[in-house]
């Protein structure tokens, strides 16, 4: 994991301290609603429904068991005892106040955390494969990339004003577990033959109104030129990005408006002239520079595969519920006799994404214990232990199992990505969390859920789509119908390697009407497929949309038929 | 009389006059005058004539480097911030100082609020002109607020991946 150092450290205390400054003077009436709105947002304060939001960055989705502690610690002490993960691997606390804000920052920045340009026009954090490190199809370990290029763009001063935020993700496995192509930036970590690392860009991605894929800009850029390629994206955006339009504002605009010729052609031009100048000498990173980063990301010391290793088969079979958890939420590792374990955030009539601050302490104790002190958050709003021992999985369940935190879903309909709605969140149209609680009742047996097997269902409650609605295989939208909750159902959409925007299916569904659609797909896809092994996914791309539209609006049918 | 602003990190009188377009009639004895980019393309000789010095003012949407040949002699460049959270001249700015080693005076012009003085004076402007209601006593203390950077821009500092070669992993 990443160590700060003196820079690091102050860096982020003299950010403290500016916004304590920021914060007084506007609660002094020195600075203006819209001029502190804009200096809040870049330290992770949004203004919600009730009270604020604070989004607190979690890098790459990494975090160690003293951060944890201190997380339960500022839950208690500023908010109502909980936090939520997002799909961008951040935390966000719903209660805080803002007085107590500053302080509440200065506590974080303890355990190298922090809210800076968490939200707000500005780059973002930066996402990546949740199973960085440790991941059998993995070929090159994304993180040092990305810590690197986090410090290139934290602060940056050229690029703290952009026309509208900036979003990166990042991969260096065969399998794509970051959603990377819906990023405004995805990077993707290419081997040549010959053994070289370089980039493959994709650029232009972003979901909210108009989701669209990044596209491939360059397929290979050396592993020298990750700050000058990025740069020249950066400044590409800051130039061209439109200001006239917040809805028109995303790079995936420029893209779109251009052309992708011209586009590449704008960014290619722009990168030879920074690696030409005095900038390019700066920009430019050294094996050395790469290989020390490297340093803070090494393997643990796993043990031998005759000390970590057991017959986890055998052990399952004398315990069904054990064996359901191993099935569900235990992965394989690249180390012999290790597992990834997935700590599900998906508890019945649990908030997606929450972990309370006896949850935070839990996991601290369990990570120390048995997955050397670290967690992960994942893009499902999950969490992960990384590097379990298979002789420690069962005491694992256990323990997770105490805290809810072992329900075995993963990857299953009840495994619902969800925003917090209009519950929390001041954009919203409309709620998500209880539509995620009513679809989640309709299966919550688990041998419906294994029947039904894989499946993604994402909701957002507005257009801004924080839940990834338009990246599901079932993707639910929130709309304002004269006041009431709506919902529009999208088919077929998907983060991964087969990355698609999904498709509207039609009209948009009743509050009381979403969850009766939603369980009509599914059971009718039963139906459907052509055999077990068939997934919903696989099925509608087989099948195309018709056949679901007659499940969704079969009182329509009907009526028509009549 | 003319304004006080920040040049060089110090609170100063303004030696600049503003020529807005259509406005001819300035006296030369005002010596240093400001004057748009389209104005400088089409009255370049008179002005040079009329006046000891001239800066040129870009609006946030020129090439600046398309621009550079014309304006890379002038003792004065001013960008523009429509608003201060368009970052435009930011970049320009960048770009004239780093890439075009532009060397004269570089002044940020327009709704330039205190909180966004830092991120000039990182990007290479040495004047600042804030907005009328800003305190430049504040503006000032605000171009050291952060003394520590990641990164270079048209500033001082070394990017951090530079000053850390030769030291190993913190653990």
């Amino acid at each position: 994991m990443y160590r700060y150092d003196e820079t690091d450290r102050a860096l982020v205390m003299q950010r403290v301290e500016q916004f304590r400054d920021q914060t007084r003077r506007y609660l002094a009436g020195e600075l203006s609603e819209d001029e502190f709105r804009h200096l809040r947002l870049r330290n992770g304060l949004y203004q919600q429904r009730f009270a604020p939001m604070l989004r607190i960055s979690v890098p790459y989705g990494l975090l160690e068991s003293a951060q944890l502690r201190k997380m339960a610690h500022i839950v208690r002490k500023y908010d109502k005892g909980y936090g939520h993960f997002t799909t961008r691997q951040n935390i966000q606390l719903n209660w805080p106040k803002l007085e107590q804000v500053p302080d509440l920052l200065g506590e974080l920045v303890e355990v190298q955390l922090h809210g800076i340009q968490a939200c707000g026009n500005d780059t973002r954090n930066i996402t990546a494969d949740y199973l960085a490190g440790v991941a059998p199809d993995e070929h090159t370990d994304p993180r040092p990339y990305c810590e690197l290029l986090r410090q290139y763009i934290t602060l940056n001063p050229e690029f703290y004003w952009l026309p509208r935020k900036f979003k990166f993700g990042f991969t260096g496995a065969a399998v794509d577990r970051a959603a990377t192509r819906t990023n405004d930036v995805a990077v993707h970590l290419v081997r040549r033959v010959d053994g070289a690392i370089g980039y493959r860009f994709f650029v232009g991605g972003g979901l909210g109104r108009q989701p669209l894929l990044a596209q491939e800009m360059n397929p290979f850029v050396p592993e020298s030129d990750l700050l000058r390629y990025a740069c020249a994206v950066l400044r590409t955006f800051n130039r061209f990005g439109r200001r006239d339009n917040i809805h028109k504002a995303r790079i995936k605009i420029v893209l779109r408006e251009w052309g992708i010729e011209r586009f590449r052609a704008a960014i290619e031009e722009e990168y030879a002239k920074i690696k030409a100048s005095v900038e390019g000498d700066e920009l430019l990173l050294l094996p050395e520079d790469i290989e020390r980063m490297r340093g803070y990301f090494t393997a643990p010391d796993y043990q031998p595969v005759s000390e970590a290793g057991a017959d986890v088969v055998a052990l399952a079979a004398r315990d069904a519920g054990f064996a359901a958890w191993i099935k569900r939420n235990v992965r394989a590792h690249k180390a012999p006799g290790y597992r990834v374990v997935f700590v599900s955030l998906k508890a019945p009539d649990h908030v997606p994404g929450d972990c309370t601050a006896e949850q935070f302490e839990a996991l601290a104790d369990i990570c120390d214990a048995y997955s050397f002190g670290q967690l992960r958050s994942t893009y499902d709003q999950n969490l992960i232990l990384a590097d379990v021992a298979e002789r420690d999985l069962q005491e694992v369940w256990r323990r997770l199992a105490a805290v809810e935190l072992a329900t075995p879903n993963i990857g299953l309909v009840t495994d619902i990505v969800s925003c917090p709605g209009l519950d929390f969140c001041g954009l919203a149209n409309a709620g998500s969390i209880g539509v995620a609680q009513d679809i989640y009742r309709r299966f919550d047996t688990l041998d419906a859920q294994y029947e039904i097997g894989a499946i993604r269902i994402t909701i957002s409650g507005c257009m801004n789509g924080c839940g990834h609605h338009s990246v599901g295989h079932i993707g639910i939208l929130g709309v304002d119908k004269h006041g009431e909750e709506w919902y529009q159902v999208t088919l077929g959409g998907s983060p991964g390697n087969d990355a698609a925007i999904g498709e509207r299916i039609g009209r948009a569904l009743a509050r009381d009407e979403i969850a009766d659609g939603v369980e009509r797909l599914i059971r009718g896809y039963l139906e459907l497929r052509c055999d077990e092994d068939e997934t919903f996914i696989e099925c509608y791309r087989r099948l195309g949309m018709a056949p679901f539209k007659a499940l969704l609006y079969v009182n329509e049918s009907e009526a028509a038929a009549a | 009389m003319t304004a006080k602003i920040l040049h060089g990190g110090e609170i100063v009188q303004d030696a600049w006059t503003v020529l807005e377009d259509g406005c001819a009639e300035i006296e030369s004895s005002v010596g240093r005058v400001i004057v748009t980019l389209a104005r400088w393309r089409t009255e370049r000789e008179a002005l040079l004539a009329r006046y000891a010095a001239v800066g040129v003012l870009v609006p946030n949407t020129t090439d600046i480097e398309a621009a550079h040949l014309e304006i890379s002699d002038r003792p004065l460049i001013a960008l523009q911030f429509p608003t201060f959270t368009d970052g435009r001249a930011l970049s320009q700015a960048v770009v004239l100082r780093k890439r075009l080693a532009f060397r004269g005076e570089l002044r940020a012009l327009g709704d330039v609020i205190r909180d966004l003085v830092f991120w000039l004076g990182r990007c290479g402007f040495d004047s600042i002109v804030p907005r009328k209601d800003q305190n430049l006593e504040s503006c000032r203390a605000a171009l050291n607020e952060i003394t520590v950077a990641y990164q270079a821009a048209a500033d001082h500092h070394t990017p951090v991946w530079i000053r850390r070669r030769g030291q190993a992993a913190a653990h």
